[in-house]
């Protein structure tokens, strides 16, 4: 039909002219104002001394610090280092408890049994548990994945668990209704419908995680981002202590957004966060 | 179009409408010319209203019929004074209320009663009644709780006035929600598909209700439906709009005698009023619905 | 006519605080009815009695190393513990003292600082626009990166551990409350319009209680993750507190008492937000009689 067809090119040309908006709106200009004051305050700040403040280094002395080290080979393995840890303790968190979240959310039993023991070690802030882990663990490398692990690991399986709780009813009964066995009521609607919690957990998960790492690598590493941060500080290079910084900010934010690309890729059908 | 009796120059700006200092004797008599509002979401020209112009009396009942999502709604704002207008003139008594350069601004004297409800969560059947007028500095909290119970209990809803609106059914929110707007004593009532999600034996029964303030106080009321029954049982005026975007197809003066109740719906004149209505709202109803309109859930 | 509506409106006030304990009494009696409470004490034992088994009974590799619940809580009540904590030393109280009192101040310094934040930035949307960047820039940065820094910027320990635990509660608050502000219905601002509001009466007659769900959520995270930043904070630069115990306990090798500080940790933590969880059911009581 001739309306149908107008709106489908003009949803196109709308999508351009959306992006346009934003990038050119009152919006983007006040935030990038906003940022460069927040810069020549921090380099005000340092540069006359203000209590407190001024004990942090200046962007300029920043950046002159980011020019030597961006060469440094040390620098990306230390980079290198932090994501190995980082993914392989949200892996294990995500293969252990995707399945019990989803056991946990469908059958009431399971869940109540398990639930105090969860609900007993969750407050438990997960750097407690790393001199636990370090006696409990062969390795250094080890405890820290268990570390990191369990800080993935409760925000996961509290997510599914709301996610697979939170299922319309209706759509199972149309299922049961549509004649499909409890495989099938599994795989074609429960795991879909769980989907997006279980992403939103992961991408929780993966902020909490770095937290995780970070601290795991002060405390008892010798390698790392974390560790770099840590170490500038003890050796007196202060600069590198705010490239440190930022470098574990950006990385959170790069596989906080790779989460979320690849949850929005399995569910078109909704954006996650 | 002839300049309606004593009112003002319309290029006066100082005869311009203000809610709060408006006086002489509150009609609530309203004028639409030529009013047109075009919207524009992301660059797409979007005609909502196109060239309306319509006369409602003081303290008349005008209810507007057409189906979901054709713009009455954005009439309903522009008098509310929650949207602009693209041109044309609004008149509010005589005072120009808005037009393409000037928004009219809401107030306590054009109340609206919304689709969903919009009584406070966080306050109690009665503390929601009362906080138009305390805010409004009219009267002290503790005369507003005497006369907010007083007319609570006209409504029959004495026994809720200390719940809050998640404990009590829909029905009764919405009376409250019209006592709520009537204790501000507006000029006009403007009702915005209020019972559109209720059941059609509660509706019946709010129809009753509404109609009961209405004999009691002869507020103007601005009231837009999709549902022609209601519309002709209602009201004073029936205007019939076209599909997006709007436009009035057709105004029908129904004369069925007050105060008027469910018997009414079996008399011959009333069906002769349905019959005249049916074929115009039909029309637009199947033009909405081949065009594809999202109904607004 | 209702001559008497001020008596009747005390006697209806007090029935609503009464009924609000009374739900509570009538909710835990249908909770002791069903099945659920035996469920979890049976997950409770047999978490329990798996620990015992693994770490003293049978003496598996590895886990002959930790502790078992028999010799933590030998440790945890006895007169003369041979680490010297338990519930009879002071110390023991020192530390959480300590603790606690590091954390209510960062709680009560971000929620003092980060609620009205939050509450504007949604309100107004200039506000916002300036203010939103240069949080969503800091925030990714975390927590514990920050102690370095904080360190170098905060003369004296104490100081810097309260930063830290300030900051993160600090973002996890005003996000919340952001985000709470926002998720008000438009419609009610425009109820409020109608009914004459004005601006200062929208701020606290709709803004606020809309947002007090969202406010409330926000702190229960903001005090899981003051525990959170504390204990790492301890543990890096502390000299009392639970997370100072638990390393330091860790470096004299006198295991037990680590399990004693992160069983205390867990009480603690859990308790603070329940805590904010019956503050909370106190201030919307909208919402609790609505579940019901």
């Amino acid at each position: 039909m001739g309306v149908q067809q107008n709106t489908a090119v003009s949803g196109k040309k709308s999508n351009l002219r959306k992006l346009r908006k934003t990038v050119l709106s009152k919006t983007t200009y006040r935030g990038i104002l906003a940022v460069i004051i927040f810069f020549i305050c921090w380099e005000a700040s340092s540069r006359l001394h203000f209590p407190i403040v001024g004990e942090i280094p200046p962007p300029s002395s920043v950046l002159k610090a980011m020019q030597k080290i961006v060469g440094d080979a040390g620098f990306w393995k230390s980079w290198l280092v932090s994501f190995k840890r980082v993914f392989s303790g949200f892996i294990v968190a995500q293969i252990i408890g995707i399945p019990l979240g989803l056991l946990m959310g469908i059958n009431r039993i399971f869940r109540e049994l398990m639930f105090p023991g969860i609900e007993i070690l969750r407050p438990i802030p997960p750097l407690a548990w790393v001199p636990t882990a370090v006696i409990f663990w062969p390795t250094a490398e080890m405890s820290m994945t268990f570390v990191t692990f369990l800080g993935a690991f409760f925000t996961v399986v509290l997510n599914i668990i709301g996610g697979a709780r939170s299922i319309d009813v209706r759509y199972l009964r149309a299922a049961y209704s549509l004649g499909s066995r409890r495989r099938d009521i599994f795989f074609r609607i429960v795991l879909p419908a769980t989907l997006p919690s279980i992403f939103v957990g992961m991408a929780v998960g993966m902020g909490i995680t770095w937290e995780v790492v970070v601290a795991a690598e002060m405390i008892a590493s010798r390698s790392g981002l974390g560790f770099l941060t840590w170490q500038s500080y003890v050796a007196g290079n202060y600069p590198v202590i705010v490239i440190g910084m930022i470098s574990i900010g950006v990385a959170g934010f790069l596989s906080s957004s790779l989460i979320r690309l690849i949850g929005n890729f399995f569910t078109p059908w909704r954006k996650v966060i | 179009m002839a300049e309606p009796e004593g009112s003002l120059k319309l290029d006066n700006p100082s005869g311009s409408y203000r809610a709060e200092t408006a006086v002489g004797p509150s009609a609530g008599k309203i004028s639409i010319r030529n009013v047109s509002k075009t919207y524009d979401p992301d660059g797409a020209n979007v005609k909502a209203v196109d060239n309306c112009s319509l006369e409602i009396g003081a303290g008349e009942f005008c209810v507007v019929v057409g189906p979901s999502g054709c713009g009455k709604t954005t009439l309903l704002n522009a008098i509310a004074g929650f949207h602009s207008i693209s041109s044309g003139e609004i008149y509010l008594d005589d005072q120009l209320l808005c037009s393409k350069t000037r928004k009219a601004e809401p107030g306590a004297d054009r109340i609206v009663v919304f689709q969903n409800g919009a009584l406070f969560p966080w306050y109690t059947v009665l503390e929601n009644v009362i906080c138009g007028p305390v805010v409004q500095g009219k009267s002290s909290s503790k005369d507003a709780k005497a006369a907010a119970a007083e007319l609570l209990g006209q409504f029959g809803l004495s026994e809720i006035i200390h719940n809050y609106p998640g404990e009590i059914s829909s029905g009764m929110r919405r009376r409250v929600e019209i006592a709520r707007a009537m204790i501000s004593n507006p000029k006009v009532l403007l009702l915005d598909e209020p019972f559109r999600a209720m059941d059609a034996l509660t509706k019946s029964v709010m129809h009753k209700y509404l109609l009961d303030v209405f004999d009691k106080t002869r507020k103007t009321v601005f009231f837009i439906t999709h549902d022609l029954e209601e519309a002709i049982f209602l009201a004073d005026k029936v205007v019939v709009s076209t599909t997006r975007p709007a436009r009035i197809k057709k105004v029908i003066e129904v004369d069925l005698p007050r105060p008027r109740d469910f018997l009414v719906l079996s008399t011959e004149r009333y069906r002769e009023l349905k019959m005249e209505a049916i074929d115009a709202v039909h029309e637009e109803a199947l033009k909405a619905f081949e065009a594809g309109e999202r109904e607004l859930a | 006519m209702q001559p008497t509506v001020g008596k009747s409106d005390k006697r209806e006030v007090k029935n609503t605080s009464v009924s609000s304990i009374g739900l509570i009494i009538y909710r835990t009696k249908l909770w002791l009815s069903s099945s659920k409470p035996y469920l979890m004490i049976a997950g409770l034992l047999a978490f329990v009695a798996a620990w015992y088994l693994f770490t003293e009974y049978f003496k598996l590799p590895r886990f002959e190393k930790l502790p078992g619940p028999a010799i933590v809580l030998k440790e945890w009540v006895s007169h003369d513990p041979i680490y010297g904590t338990s519930i009879y030393t002071p110390e023991y109280y020192v530390h959480i003292w300590k603790s606690l009192f590091r954390v209510l101040q960062a709680f009560v310094l971000a929620t003092v600082l980060g609620v009205p934040l939050g509450l504007f930035m949604g309100w107004k949307k200039t506000f916002k626009d300036y203010t939103f960047p240069i949080l969503e820039t800091l925030r990714p940065i975390p927590m514990l990166a920050w102690v370095p820094l904080a360190i170098l910027m905060w003369p004296g320990r104490e100081l810097a551990i309260i930063y830290l635990t300030f900051l993160a509660s600090f973002f996890a608050t005003t996000l919340n409350t952001l985000l709470g502000v926002e998720s008000i219905d438009e419609v009610y601002f425009r109820a409020a319009r109608c009914l004459g509001f004005k601006p200062h009466h929208v701020f606290f007659r709709v803004v606020i209680p809309g947002a007090l769900p969202f406010i409330f959520t926000g702190l229960q995270i903001s005090m899981g993750v003051a525990w959170f930043s504390l204990v790492a904070g301890e543990m890096l630069a502390g000299e009392y507190g639970l997370g100072y115990l638990i390393w330091n306990s860790f470096i004299l090798v006198q295991y037990p008492v680590i399990v004693i500080a992160m069983i205390t940790l867990g009480f603690i933590g859990w308790t603070s937000s329940a805590a904010i969880r019956f503050v909370g059911s106190l201030l919307m009581k909208w919402k609790v009689r609505e579940v019901a």
